[in-house]
Order: structure tokens, then C-alpha cells, then sequence
């Protein structure tokens, strides 16, 4: 569904995305993990059209995003990191701006518009002025406005960034309905839970480039399932192990200074961590 | 041609949603300033002149509607892109829509023009009512020109604008010289020939010099027009231009 080849993003002196090659599968979740600045989004604004790569190829179903934009737009909906809808309108006349855009007739559009609106839980605020909904609610408008042309992929930029964790909890619901239903869906975070919660198969980005690429099962086997913190001389030492039993003989081989031992599974945050040194949450240096 | 002309109507159709929940709000505010215009300089400062024959109340009239028009489609066109741009962020959903840049500028203009219709037209009422001021349809395509060309003005300084503080800068820098000197409160003719010169780079300069020439039953400055329909034309390809070189 999407390819890219080499795709390469330079600002000045900073490459936000470097020789990115990826395929995204029909049908699949994909997350792309990484820190803010990571080039997530930067790779979501090439694939959307709005800004074009410095060199390299992505296409999305088969269409060129740089020489058919008219054709790719036709295949995605979108939902932006940040919200991006007209204050002024009510949540019906957003979705009905959006149906027009897409070229949907007087009587779809309507049908279109409730089904929609019933399918994200927001029927009831129809005639509300956008100004005047929750965050949350807000988020949901976005998405249900990026499905109005019934899209066979969905672009997710951080689409739970901001939200509580009810909203977020509600997002997920909604992506994981949509997927069984067909979409393949891309999504950016740098929201570990979200990763793993969500996505088939997760590409780790940092600073630009795809360190990592598997199902998060995969990427943590790579690592060890099981994980073991210490504390020893002020500082949380992690070791990693194929299983619990591993981990568990090799805590019970510790000296007797180690202050604290805490045994659990690891997560794509560990697997982050040991590929770049640093965590999701301390963000890059770069915009992106 | 059918499908740019039906996509520009869904862009205008958002702002045209808008506008009917406020218009009365709008015209009012909008007809603000050239009713004081009208009381300050039409019958405060003017009162008991004449230039070249007729009253000054007959001669400012014609040059408050083409200012009229010039700021409320200038605003009307740019503020809203100015906001849907850089605060709703709502823009990109435009450009990440299957409709073509002609159409996006060609949307987002229209409802400049209509709000430069309907306050021109407005004002033009209360001028009909104190002078003998004439409607004729050359009046009213150069009144329909100049909202159009200012519209495309406003667009193109909304595209260009990185921050809301630049549409104000724009508009000190250029709306506001064209105001007091594109020959709305006097004439040109007496001018220096340099200063006329460089005057005649305003396009409200031709607006007024049209829109006044009918108004007063005198021969129509043809030449003005089209200086006018040249500048209309260049900001729309500047705007096009823009817009196909934004995504960077």
C-alpha cells in the first residue's frame, strides 16, 4: 500500500528523513515509533503531498506521490498531529466540506455524513460548532472527516497526542474497528503502550533513519523477552534474557549490595533504548 | 472546467456558511469606516468645494466605494485564509484534497469579492440616497474587478504571511498609503508629474479613476481598466504560483 525507496528529506543542514525504505502491507497496522523530531511526521507530510522528499520515490498504491499528487490523494484520508479543523463551522458542515471536496453527491454526502457521525459516537453533536467540543471529540471529528471518501488508507499522525486516557482508549477502539474492516492504517507515535497496543508491525525511526523494522513481539525477541532492572551504585542497570526462568537465575546469582531487582517483560521502549542510547520520550534535536 | 468551477464552489462554500451566520454583524462593521469617511471628509473638510465641476460629496463618493471594496474583499479574502492557515491549521486539508491550486485560489477569493460586493453595494445605497451619484454596468464591472483583484490580493498576502503580525504589516505598508493616496479623497491631476507616476502603481488608483468617470457621466478611462484587470490578472498568477511552490 506504501513504498518508499530511498526517500530523503533535507532542511538546510538538517536531513529530518535519510534513505527511508519501507513497505506498508494491504490491510496492516504500521506504527512508526520514535521521539518528537524523529522524522515521523516530516514522512507523513511527503506521503500526504504537502511537502516533497529532496530525492527518493514513495508511492501509495502504486501512484507516484510527487508526479500523480491527484491521484494519491484519492486513496488516503488523514489525521493530522495537530487539529486541523475550521473553529467556526459545525461538525456536520466540516464533514460536509470535506464530502464536497471528494466529490460526493447531494444524497451520499448526507447518508455519508451519518453514518459517520454515528460510527465515532458524535450524532448528537451534529450541530455544534467545532469551537465548542472536547479535545477528544475533536480528534473523533478529524477522524471520521478523513473517512468520509472512504479511503483504503488511513494516515494517523499522532492521532492520541494530548488526549486522556478515556479519549485515547476510544481512538484505539476506532482504529482497531476500522483495520478489521479493511483500512490499512499508518500510524506515528511516540507513545510505547500505542505501539504495541495497536500496530501489526512497527518501524523505529531515530534521528531521520529506520533503525528497526518487526512485529513488536519480534523486535522485543531480538532483545530478550524477559528484562531485569538493578540498582547498583546509584545507577538502573538492564539486562535482557530470552525468558522469565533465564532472568530469574541470573537474579538469583546477584551479589547482595544489589539495592533493587525488579523482573518484567520488555517492551519496544527497552528495544528503543539499546538501539539509540536514549529514551522515546526525550525527543531528538531536530524538527520533524 | 465544470469540475474547477464546482470544487471552487465547495471551498467558497465554507466561508459562505460562515458569513450567513454573521453577516448583519459584518456589513456593520464593515460600513464602519466609510460612513466616517463620508461625515469627515464628504461633509466636515469638504463641505462648499467643488472639483472639476461637481460638489465634493458627489466627487468622494465613487472613491469611498472603491475603497470600500478594496479593504473589505482585501480582508475578507486574506483574514480568513490568514487564520484557516496559521491558527485552524485547516488549510492543508485543502491542499491534501483531490482539487487543483486554480481551484483553491479561485474558492478562497470568492468570498472576498462577495464581501466587497456587499459592502460597496451597501454604501453605495446611502450614496444613491444623498447624491446623483449614476450606476451604469461599466460601474458595476469595475466594481466586480476591483473586489476580484483585491480578493487575489488578500489571498496572495495570506499565502505569503508567516506570521497574523504580516498580514497587519502588509496592510500598513499597502493598504494604507493606497487609503489616503489612491485617489479616493482628491485628485491626482494637480500632482507633480513624479509623484502622479508613482501613484499610478496603486491599483486603487484605477478603481477610483473608473468608478468615478461613470459615476459622474464622464468618458471612461479605458486605460484604467485595464491597467486594473492587469493587476487582478498578475496577483491571480502570483497566487497560483505560490501555492504550487508551497510544499517544500
Amino acid at each position: 500500500m506504501i513504498v518508499t525507496r530511498n526517500l530523503t528529506k533535507v532542511y538546510g543542514d538538517i536531513r529530518a528523513v535519510e534513505d527511508l525504505n519501507l513497505e506498508v502491507r494491504p490491510g496492516e497496522i504500521f506504527g512508526f515509533l520514535g521521539p518528537n523530531g524523529a522524522g515521523k511526521t516530516t514522512t507523513i507530510r511527503i506521503l500526504t503531498t504537502l511537502t516533497k522528499p529532496t530525492s527518493g520515490n514513495a508511492w501509495i498504491g502504486g501512484f507516484d506521490v510527487v508526479s500523480q499528487p491527484q491521484e494519491v490523494k484519492k486513496m488516503f484520508g488523514v489525521v493530522q498531529q495537530h487539529l486541523s479543523l475550521d473553529r467556526e463551522l459545525t461538525v456536520w458542515e466540516v464533514m460536509e466540506l470535506h464530502a464536497r471536496l471528494h466529490g460526493l453527491g447531494s444524497r451520499e454526502r448526507r447518508k455519508r455524513i451519518a453514518e459517520l457521525l454515528d460510527y465515532v459516537g458524535l450524532a448528537k453533536q451534529a450541530e455544534r460548532r467545532i469551537g465548542e467540543l472536547s479535545g477528544g471529540m475533536k480528534r473523533r471529528v478529524m477522524v471520521a472527516r478523513a473517512l468520509i471518501h472512504h479511503p483504503r488508507l488511513l494516515l494517523l499522525d499522532e492521532p492520541t497526542v494530548g488526549l486522556d486516557a478515556q479519549a485515547r482508549r476510544r481512538i484505539w477502539e476506532l482504529i482497531r474497528r476500522l483495520n478489521s474492516e479493511g483500512a490499512t492504517i499508518f500510524l506515528t507515535t511516540h507513545y510505547i503502550e500505542e505501539a504495541e497496543a495497536l500496530c501489526h508491525r512497527v518501524g523505529i525511526i531515530h534521528r531521520g533513519r529506520l533503525i528497526a523494522l518487526g512485529s513488536p513481539l519480534e523486535l522485543r525477541l531480538r532483545l530478550g523477552l524477559a528484562a531485569v532492572e538493578t540498582l547498583l551504585d546509584d545507577r538502573v542497570h538492564y539486562r535482557y534474557f530470552p525468558s522469565k526462568e533465564e532472568a530469574t537465575a541470573y537474579v538469583q546469582s546477584l551479589p547482595p549490595e544489589v539495592k533493587m531487582i525488579v523482573v518484567r517483560d520488555s517492551n519496544l521502549e527497552d528495544v528503543f533504548v539499546e538501539l539509540t542510547g536514549r529514551k522515546v520520550e526525550d525527543g531528538e534535536d531536530t524538527e520533524g | 472546467m465544470v469540475k474547477i468551477l464546482k470544487d471552487s464552489y465547495s471551498v467558497w462554500w465554507a466561508d459562505l456558511r460562515i458569513l450567513k451566520s454573521l453577516w448583519q454583524r459584518f456589513l456593520i462593521t464593515s460600513l464602519t469606516s466609510p460612513v466616517l469617511y463620508l461625515l469627515a471628509f464628504g461633509f466636515g473638510l469638504g463641505r462648499g468645494i467643488e472639483i472639476g465641476g461637481v460638489s465634493y460629496i458627489e466627487f468622494v463618493i465613487p472613491g469611498i466605494i472603491a475603497l470600500t471594496a478594496m479593504n473589505a474583499s482585501f480582508n475578507g479574502a486574506g483574514m480568513k485564509l490568514n487564520v484557516d492557515r496559521l491558527f485552524y491549521k485547516c488549510f492543508d486539508e485543502l491542499l491534501m484534497s483531490p482539487i487543483s491550486s486554480l481551484s483553491i485560489i479561485l474558492g478562497k477569493s470568492l468570498i472576498g469579492v462577495l464581501r466587497g460586493l456587499m459592502v460597496s453595494s451597501a454604501f453605495l445605497a446611502i450614496g444613491l440616497a444623498i447624491s446623483s451619484t449614476r450606476i451604469t454596468p461599466l460601474f458595476g464591472l469595475t466594481l466586480l474587478l476591483t473586489c476580484f483583484t483585491f480578493s487575489f490580493m488578500g489571498v496572495l498576502a495570506a499565502l505569503l504571511a508567516k506570521s497574523h503580525q504580516d498580514m497587519a504589516t502588509f496592510s500598513s505598508l499597502i493598504l494604507t498609503p493606497m487609503t489616503f493616496l489612491g485617489g479616493t479623497f482628491f485628485s491626482l491631476r494637480d500632482l507633480p508629474g513624479w509623484l502622479k507616476m508613482i501613484l499610478h502603481l496603486m491599483p486603487l488608483v484605477h478603481s477610483s479613476r473608473c468608478l468615478r468617470a461613470e459615476a459622474l457621466g464622464r468618458s471612461f478611462p479605458w486605460a484604467s481598466f485595464l491597467v486594473l484587470l492587469a493587476f487582478g490578472i498578475a496577483f491571480f498568477l502570483v497566487c497560483l504560483s505560490v501555492l504550487k511552490r508551497s510544499s517544500v
